[in-house]
């Protein structure tokens, strides 16, 4: 049951771009279209989950050693790390799934949402399937943060807006709407 | 030579909010009000001047390959020190930003100066680079805290500035912070607009 309260939180009421603010440039940056979007946020499941493990299991270390105040060094290294390995990985055992999402993978390195997640387990105190479920629940949230946001942006596209209005702050402006519409979610779990 | 328009630049014309929309996420998460988005202002300051000065100091010895990783070190290094100096004397405002301080190392705005500006310039110009973005960075986060404060709070810097009636509560939650940032960047985007017009008037007359 707190397996699935922690996923529900995640993804619906503690959403990571749009209540918790970690991500945001991503999510302004890589939202014009929704094919983009998708890939990005298939990308950033896959490296968030990867990440949390790592981080999960390198903390348990720096706990032992009592090296806390290490944490985010250990933890920016070990993510920017971790993504050059899945790139050259990816490139090499499938290159169809690198042509995907090849061109999002850097720009997950700068993605404050990987290193808050990190951050935010050894936070909670969560065990490894929690720390696995949350980062699978923050990247869905993610994901459909950043669909629905595409999906609105590309019919905001065709309409006529202020000049001084386009682009960043009509963005920001729809961002608040969507996330207005994501706190009706508030108060649905309790953790 | 040190140049002055190096300090400058980060106020208006390249203020890293408004203008280039970097470090979005502290800055929408933590100005729920004025002295959030302060603190949170200086803390990325400090880090900004001494992590431009360290890179400029180390330019020359740097290999090509491997310079973003030894930056994000001396980033996260001088993160670390801003963090543990913060929990022992301002516990308070340790608290409140929380999760957003280690989060400083991922923050665009200080990789992107010293890949851009403090790896090719001298100590001086990067100190004044730094610093100017980062009190550039400062006012955007104190403006967007401050507006919000007294939408959402009725007050500036904890000052009453009206009464409870005309409080918009939404505005110290999340969604206030994307409209807010949303409206004033509209605004800067307004004001640039027009500031060009006038100068292309000027040019014809």
């Amino acid at each position: 049951m707190k397996l699935f309260l922690i996923f529900l939180s995640a993804v619906l009421a503690n959403n990571f771009v749009l209540a918790r603010f970690l991500g945001i440039c991503p999510f302004l940056g890589v939202s014009k279209k929704i094919d983009t979007a998708l890939g990005m946020g298939m990308a950033v499941i896959f490296v968030m989950t990867m990440a949390s493990v790592i981080t999960w299991l390198l903390n348990l270390l720096l706990v032992a050693l009592n090296l806390e105040f290490l944490t985010t060094i250990v933890f920016i290294l070990v993510i920017a790390t971790l993504v050059q390995f899945v790139e050259l990985f990816m490139k090499k055992n499938s290159p169809a799934l690198y042509e995907a999402l090849g061109i999002y993978l850097p720009l997950i390195t700068t993605n404050c949402a990987i290193l808050g997640l990190a951050i935010l387990n050894v936070l909670y105190g969560y065990t490894l399937v929690e720390t696995i479920v949350h980062a699978v629940a923050a990247g869905v949230g993610f994901t459909l943060a950043l669909v629905i946001f595409s999906g609105i942006r590309e019919r905001l596209e065709l309409l006529e807006v202020p000049e001084s209005f386009k682009g960043l702050a009509s963005a920001l402006i729809t961002a608040g709407l969507l996330s207005l519409a994501f706190m009706g979610f508030q108060g649905m779990v309790k953790l | 030579m040190a140049d002055f328009r190096n300090f400058t630049k980060g106020f208006f014309k390249e203020n890293p909010t408004y203008v280039q929309a970097l470090g979005m996420c502290p800055t929408l998460a933590t100005t729920t009000s004025a002295v959030n988005g302060l603190g949170m202002g200086l803390a990325t300051l400090v880090v900004l001047v001494l992590s431009n000065i360290v890179v400029s100091v180390i330019r020359k010895m740097v290999p090509e390959k491997t310079r973003i990783p030894i930056y994000i070190v001396v980033i996260a290094s001088f993160v670390t020190i801003v963090d543990l100096l913060m929990h022992a004397f301002v516990y308070e405002l340790w608290r409140t930003l929380g999760l957003f301080i280690p989060l400083i190392v991922v923050n665009c705005i200080i990789l992107g100066r010293a890949e851009a500006f403090a790896s090719k310039n001298g100590i001086v110009d990067s100190f004044l680079d730094g610093l100017g973005m980062g009190l550039g960075f400062t006012g955007s986060l104190v403006l967007l805290g401050m507006v919000r404060e007294l939408f959402g709070n009725g007050t500036i810097f904890g000052i009453p500035v009206w009464g409870k009636a005309l409080n918009i509560f939404v505005m110290i939650l999340p969604p206030g912070a994307y409209i807010t940032l949303g409206l004033l960047a509209g605004l800067f985007a307004f004001i640039g607009i027009k500031r060009r017009e006038a100068s292309k008037r000027k040019v014809r007359t």
